[in-house]
């Protein structure tokens, strides 16, 4: 088990570099050099001295092949360099960037694991009734509604009327940043926190827990026929503990796949909320980077969200044993 | 399939993808089967409808709208009416006009991309599955080095290399979507390349063409089928994206997602600028998702 740990993580560094790599020569192709942008326009004449001093001071004047060298050398001792555009540390910006995220993050898979889970098995217990129907409804909606549009939908629903109705202030939602930031056990919102969390919340969790449901749904209705719950029945179990017990264990194995791949989705989803919502994360700091080519932060963050995405699913992983005992990690088949 | 592979963990028996190369034991069902089995999953038949009225609409644009989309009026964010159904929008264009135009746009990106992805994701994966040994393990490699870098982040930095045009958009998620595919192509090819008729036509002296794009492909369609259309949905929603991140079509371009960001800024006192071509993405997209249910569902009974 340790030695399969082990080697995962060291796959994990050659996944990590190439994929680094290839960010950091693509956006050496761009057009328009990053020199001039420092030097304070994507248009503007920059007065060549200044250009010559900038290039210097990032290093920019030296060949390619260095600039790659020199930001391997850094990046293995997690400097990740100064922002172009704000000069600031991006160990900073992601430090501060990344609280905020994970917070968001933490709220959105509780809804995903909590609702998606529930819905689903419902679902699958009651097959083909009215729920069921509207729930298969709702899960292709959710996954059809972009996570932008869906967000406005709820800027409106839950802020904008409600003030324009003149409820009641505790009842008018925030649509706009994080609010006053303030935390207890680092994620329960304390004070007026929720009013800012609540809508990115939902809206980032939205498509995942929709897949969830689904997943889950598709999963339990193959359990549900399975000759072990029979078994279970004829035993004389309680119907509950062979649903829960018998059945959901079984049924998880698949859901918890996809919460793992999802996260790859849940990042996109965060990029959009975070952005709609203006919410302080590494989402909208990557998508505001993007457009203004900052390209120490681009990679900075990317490289914390690829290793993030790494171990999620090295995690998802050593689930599966403890979901289904007969799989053996590292052992080779299963069966 | 083991799972100290690297690329396995995230597909082990392919369960996140129901369609998987399992059943290909049992004789394909005919095409009449597959339509009668369609036609009965309302939802997909509401899905197909409302694709054929939108394809209607994209290609006969200039008859159902009286104005051009960069024509402006006098009156700047006007909620709906009977001049301009959609309202108008901050400059004073008129937005149902932008809406049924952007129908063009979304399908054109969609179906083109879509396209591009399949056959990249179809030709590595079979080769990948097919050949296995070094082309295989570079595939595999690549694959799993591109999974890792989070979609939207690939594809709005690809984005931003190759400039803000339909065009680009189109070769963005044409060159990113098809990773996800190659995997399921290559888990069909390499489960159907040891069957017994594929070792019949190996001994029977075909070449190695002709087996896998006569005997294997035909076997492994199903699932590129249902994938391909879910995609065209998935695509555009994608495009939607990265036109609202504003790395997509550029301005006078009704691109749906391009209009609801411009919009944002009207929430409060011009919602419809929103409302509108985000109930179009939201439509478009989720007629694609029932069709694809309905394809899946008809081509394999079994699994609903």
């Amino acid at each position: 088990m340790t030695s399969y740990i082990i080697r995962r993580l060291l796959l994990v560094i050659p996944t990590v570099f190439f994929a680094l790599s290839f960010l950091f020569f693509l956006f050496f192709t761009l057009p328009g050099d990053p020199a001039s942008l420092i030097a304070g326009g994507a248009n503007r004449k920059v007065d060549p001295a200044v250009q010559e001093r900038i290039e210097a001071r990032y290093g920019l004047n030296k060949p390619l092949h260095t600039q790659f060298t020199d930001y391997w050398a850094r990046t293995i001792h997690w400097d990740l360099g100064d922002s172009f555009l704000s000069q600031r540390s991006v160990n900073d910006i992601l430090g501060e960037r990344a609280l905020a995220s994970i917070r968001l993050g933490i709220w959105a898979v509780l809804i995903e694991v909590v609702v998606g889970i529930a819905v689903g098995l419902l679902s699958a217990l009651r097959r083909y009734s009215l729920s069921d129907r509207i729930t298969t409804v709702l899960t292709a909606a959710a996954s059809a509604i972009p996570v932008f549009v869906l967000g406005f939908l709820l800027q409106w629903l839950f802020a904008v009327k409600p003030n324009q109705w003149g409820w009641p202030q505790w009842a008018r939602l925030r649509t706009q940043g994080i609010g006053p930031n303030s935390w207890t056990l680092f994620f329960i919102p304390t004070g007026d926190q929720w009013r800012y969390l609540i809508l990115p919340a939902i809206t980032l969790a939205c498509v995942a827990t929709a897949l969830a449901a689904r997943m889950t749904r598709g999963s339990m209705l193959e359990v549900l026929r399975a000759d072990y719950m029979r078994t279970a029945r004829a035993k004389g179990l309680r119907e509950r503990d062979v649903i829960m017990r018998h059945g959901m264990r079984n049924a998880m194995l698949p859901v918890v796949t996809l919460i793992g791949i999802d996260f790859g989705t849940v990042i996109g989803a965060a990029v959009l909320t975070e952005t709609t919502f203006s919410w302080p994360g590494l989402g909208s700091a990557i998508a505001n980077s993007v457009q203004a080519r900052d390209l120490p932060v681009i990679l900075g963050l990317t490289l914390a969200v690829v290793i993030a995405f790494a171990i999620i699913n090295l995690l998802v992983d050593l689930s599966y044993a403890w979901f289904d005992p007969r799989i053996r990690l590292g052992k080779g088949e299963h069966s | 399939m083991t799972l100290v592979e690297p690329g396995a963990p995230t597909a082990i028996g392919g369960q996140p993808e129901p369609t998987g190369a399992e059943d290909m034991g049992e004789a394909r069902p005919l095409r009449a089967d597959v339509w009668k089995r369609f036609r009965r999953n309302h939802l997909a038949i509401a899905g197909l409808i409302f694709l054929i009225l939108l394809v209607l609409a994209a290609i006969f644009a200039p008859w159902i709208t009286s104005y051009s989309i960069t024509e402006r009026s006098t009156s700047y964010r006007t909620g709906p009416s009977s001049a301009h159904w959609f309202g108008t929008d901050a400059i004073g264009r008129d937005v149902y006009t932008r809406v049924v135009y952007g129908a063009r746009v979304s399908l054109k990106i969609g179906f083109v991309a879509t396209f591009l992805l399949v056959t990249i994701g179809v030709v590595l994966g079979a080769i990948s599955g097919f050949f296995g040994g070094g082309i295989d393990t570079l595939i595999t490699r690549v694959i799993d080095i591109f999974l890792a870098i989070p979609y939207i982040v690939l594809a709005v930095a690809i984005a931003s290399v190759f400039g803000r045009s339909e065009n680009a958009v189109i070769l963005v998620l044409g060159l990113t979507g098809w990773l996800a595919l190659a995997r399921i192509v290559r888990a069909s090819f390499l489960s159907l390349k040891n069957l017994e008729y594929t070792e019949a036509a190996t001994a029977l002296g075909f070449s190695r063409n002709r087996i896998m794009a006569r005997h294997i492909l035909p076997n492994a369609l199903q699932p590129i089928i249902v994938y391909g259309t879910i995609s065209v949905g998935a695509v555009i929603l994608s495009e939607a994206a990265l036109s609202f991140l504003n790395v997509g079509p550029q301005d006078p371009t009704p691109a749906w997602g391009l209009m609801v960001a411009q919009g944002k800024g009207s929430l409060s006192n011009a919602p419809h600028l929103l409302f509108f071509p985000g109930a179009a993405i939201f439509l478009t997209v989720l007629a694609f998702v029932f069709i694809g249910d309905g394809l899946r569902d008809a081509l394999d009974p079994k699994l609903k």
